[in-house]
């Protein structure tokens, strides 16, 4: 015998507001916008951020990471980091490291600094392999971590395979 | 020996913190990238930056592949006695150099 179950009928289906649906997708956005960057942090950029952090918490601000949302050559993109720090013995920046997300290597460059820096500002230039995010991050002579994660796109890539 | 270029104030007042930008001409080369013939171009790069002054390490940094070639590095100090910087680049193939540039602190 078989089990007779009760269809459904199109007009059966529970009405979920339109606009509840839209409430929920927007809702949805915001979170993707503001989210932590440190925990969905692509896992390998995760592993490099933990690893300069060594167990301190990794708190976004007082650090800035200036580069061009949009690089035209990926060969040598220019970058700054700053840091919100008045550089004296007893409150300092003490060092300062870049990461990335897609170049064949992680780190791209570490500053060591202290109180006779004068200035927590550092500046270089980088290759960027693809479009991908870069995390700039401090530690402080009080042994805070500090950092500022940018999304860039790269339209020429630098050479990596020749 | 590469051609190196230091650029900073000649002058500064005691306790200013002065800019000092540096540039130095190497390939950098990653070690990732293939030449003509297909075979893997050996890594050369330049892995430790450091500034002393007035006896200390006042500033340092390390470099990676990703670092673009002919390698700048702008960094600050803060001007406490007259007299030389020395900045030293060392690298892959024992690659070293070492520049001085004078200050005059008033």
């Amino acid at each position: 015998m078989i089990a007779c179950r009760p269809t459904m009928a199109p007009s059966d289906i529970p009405a979920v507001p339109r606009r509840r649906v839209l409430q929920a997708v927007a809702a949805f956005g915001a979170w993707v916008a503001v989210r932590p960057a440190v925990g969905d942090a692509p896992p390998e950029l995760g592993a490099a951020i933990r690893a300069f952090a060594d167990g301190a918490p990794v708190q976004t601000g007082r650090i800035t990471l200036e580069i061009a949302p949009l690089v035209e050559n990926g060969n040598a993109v220019p970058i700054a980091v700053v840091v919100q720090s008045p550089m004296t013995d007893a409150d300092h920046v003490r060092q300062i490291a870049v990461y990335n997300e897609k170049n064949p290597q992680r780190d791209v460059i570490v500053f060591n600094l202290g109180p006779r820096a004068g200035r927590a500002r550092v500046a270089t230039r980088i290759r960027l392999a693809t479009s991908q995010r870069l995390v700039a991050l401090a530690r402080m002579s009080d042994g805070s971590v500090w950092q500022h994660a940018v999304d860039v796109i790269v339209t020429l890539a630098a050479c990596v395979e020749s | 020996m590469s051609r190196a270029l230091i650029t900073m104030p000649a002058t500064a007042k005691r306790g200013d913190a002065i800019e000092i930008r540096t540039l130095i001409a190497h390939p950098m080369e990653t070690g990732y990238r293939r030449g003509d013939d297909g075979h893997v171009l050996p890594r050369n790069l330049i892995r430790r930056f450091a500034c002393r002054y007035d006896g200390e390490t006042v500033f340092e940094a390390q470099l990676y592949p990703a670092v673009a070639a002919n390698p700048l590095i702008v960094f600050s100090t803060r001007a406490t006695v007259s007299g030389a910087l020395t900045f030293t680049w060392e690298g892959d193939n024992g690659f070293a150099q070492t520049e001085t540039a004078l200050l005059t602190v008033t």
